[in-house]
């Protein structure tokens, strides 16, 4: 669903003739593509960045799935079960976009499962009702779609492309997601507050999705030059929020933020202090499904073992006899 | 300059090997690059390639590891083509993918710049004649 937390090293390049043409090309709108020169922080900033996203997504699909089994209709379970299986695909865009980069598949699930890379704090929190599976699509999509949007534009055009692909098809998520909220909030009184409390509960996070303020984001300002960042996380959350505070109204629940109101003069919300600690914290490994989310992955991984040697062994076999 | 490249990706090992494959015999790769197919038992990577409709060509959408052509084009339908996308899939091993050099970009594409003879619009048409 998408990456956060990526902070660019500062860029060790002497500026060279290859940087300054480098720099012009992304200046003038060019595109860069795989086997194009760039610099070694471009690269490396970039395998960061999409391999998180890809971690995201992969993960992204643990709490989700946490409901196929119990999803309330034989159609709500079909429509999970098909956005689960896009956030697979999501993930396989994004690994598939940071292998041109020159890293295989292979370490970067390695270095997931041995807990070494970043993916989205967001799905380190439980899906505790069906309520969640709503607010997941509605605000963890929605803010997804808001972060991607732009990535659709950036300089580099494996990613671009896959942001693409991906943008389209979350739409479907968020659409199935704020439906059913619609429908829980106008249930029976107990799904109504059973959509109230997975608001309560996803607000926050969500709005933490969007990474740290920019005053804690010193290296921004160097992917938005190389135009691998498109807004600044800020710019991000402010949209965000005056996207959903109308959507919210609709629905008839509360955001969970006493703060939060229409500010005339700045023709935006303003909003309640967020809880960084808590994000911090969660980053760490100290969030409430951390531990689980790591298991479970190592545990699909080692189960998947025996078939990707089968396959190879069949493969080898047929190439051996010609076929 | 044909290049060996393992497909698109910047691969340091695939500039190497190019020059390893400087004189351009595809069968002496597979040769020189020995057991590439499964490196560290990753299944090899594939290109794939996705007809949306007939009358158009077959278009680059992206790639994903399998371990043989079967198994390619079946995850190609269920990643490339969930929602319509094709009516036929073609797979290529990235490995058997040739590129040109984006480093020869200018001089390798330099004689189609100045022919503009090529073009129609170089030859200068009186307004009084029509259907040319």
């Amino acid at each position: 669903m998408y990456a956060q937390m990526v902070t660019p090293e500062t860029n060790g390049d002497e500026p060279s003739p290859e940087l300054a043409e480098f720099q012009a090309r992304i200046d003038a709108g060019d595109t860069i593509e795989a086997r194009d020169w760039m610099p070694e922080d471009y690269r490396k900033t970039l395998i960061r960045q999409i391999s998180q996203h890809a971690h995201s997504e992969i993960v992204g699909q643990l709490p989700e799935s946490n409901w196929i089994t119990r999803a309330p209709t034989l159609q709500r379970k079909a429509i999970l079960l098909a956005k689960v299986q896009d956030e697979a695909g999501h993930g396989l865009y994004l690994y598939g976009a940071a292998e041109t980069l020159g890293v295989s598949r292979e370490q970067l699930v390695a270095d997931l499962l041995a807990g070494k890379a970043k993916y989205s704090s967001i799905f380190n929190y439980p899906t505790l009702n069906w309520a969640d599976i709503g607010a997941i699509g509605w605000l963890v999509d929605g803010a997804a779609i808001m972060n991607q949007i732009p990535l659709c534009r950036c300089s580099y055009g494996p990613y671009a492309r896959a942001m693409i692909r991906i943008c389209k098809e979350e739409s479907f998520h968020q659409r199935q997601g704020f439906e059913i909220m619609t429908v829980m909030a106008r249930g029976t009184p107990a799904q109504r507050s059973m959509a109230q409390d997975a608001l309560n509960r996803w607000w926050w996070p969500s709005l933490m999705m969007f990474g740290p303020p920019d005053s804690q984001s010193p290296h921004t300002a160097e992917s938005v030059r190389w135009k691998i960042k498109l807004l600044t996380n800020d710019q991000l959350r402010q949209r965000f929020i005056d996207q959903t505070v109308p959507q919210a109204e609709y629905l008839g629940l509360s955001i969970p933020d006493p703060d939060l109101q229409w500010n005339q003069e700045t023709g935006h919300h303003d909003f309640g202090k967020i809880d960084w600690s808590e994000f911090y914290n969660v980053i760490k490994g100290n969030g409430p499904c951390n531990a689980l989310r790591l298991r479970t992955r190592r545990q699909a991984h080692a189960d998947g073992a025996w078939v990707r040697e089968a396959a190879n062994a069949y493969a080898r076999k047929h190439v051996s006899n010609g076929k | 300059m044909v290049e060996c490249v393992r497909a698109h990706l910047g691969l340091s090992i695939c500039y190497l090997l190019s020059a390893i494959c400087h004189y351009p015999a595809p069968s002496l790769r597979l040769s020189a690059i020995g057991d590439w197919r499964f490196p560290m038992n990753e299944w090899p990577l594939w290109e794939i390639f996705v007809r949306s409709q007939n009358g158009l060509s077959h278009k680059h959408v992206g790639s994903l590891h399998a371990a043989d052509a079967r198994m390619a084009i079946d995850n190609a339908r269920d990643v490339y083509a969930r929602r319509n996308e094709g009516i036929s899939i073609w797979v290529v091993r990235s490995a058997d993918l040739y590129a040109s050099d984006p480093a020869d970009k200018d001089t390798f594409f330099d004689p189609a710049k100045n022919k503009i003879y090529r073009h129609p619009t170089f030859y200068t048409v009186p307004p009084e004649v029509k259907h040319l």
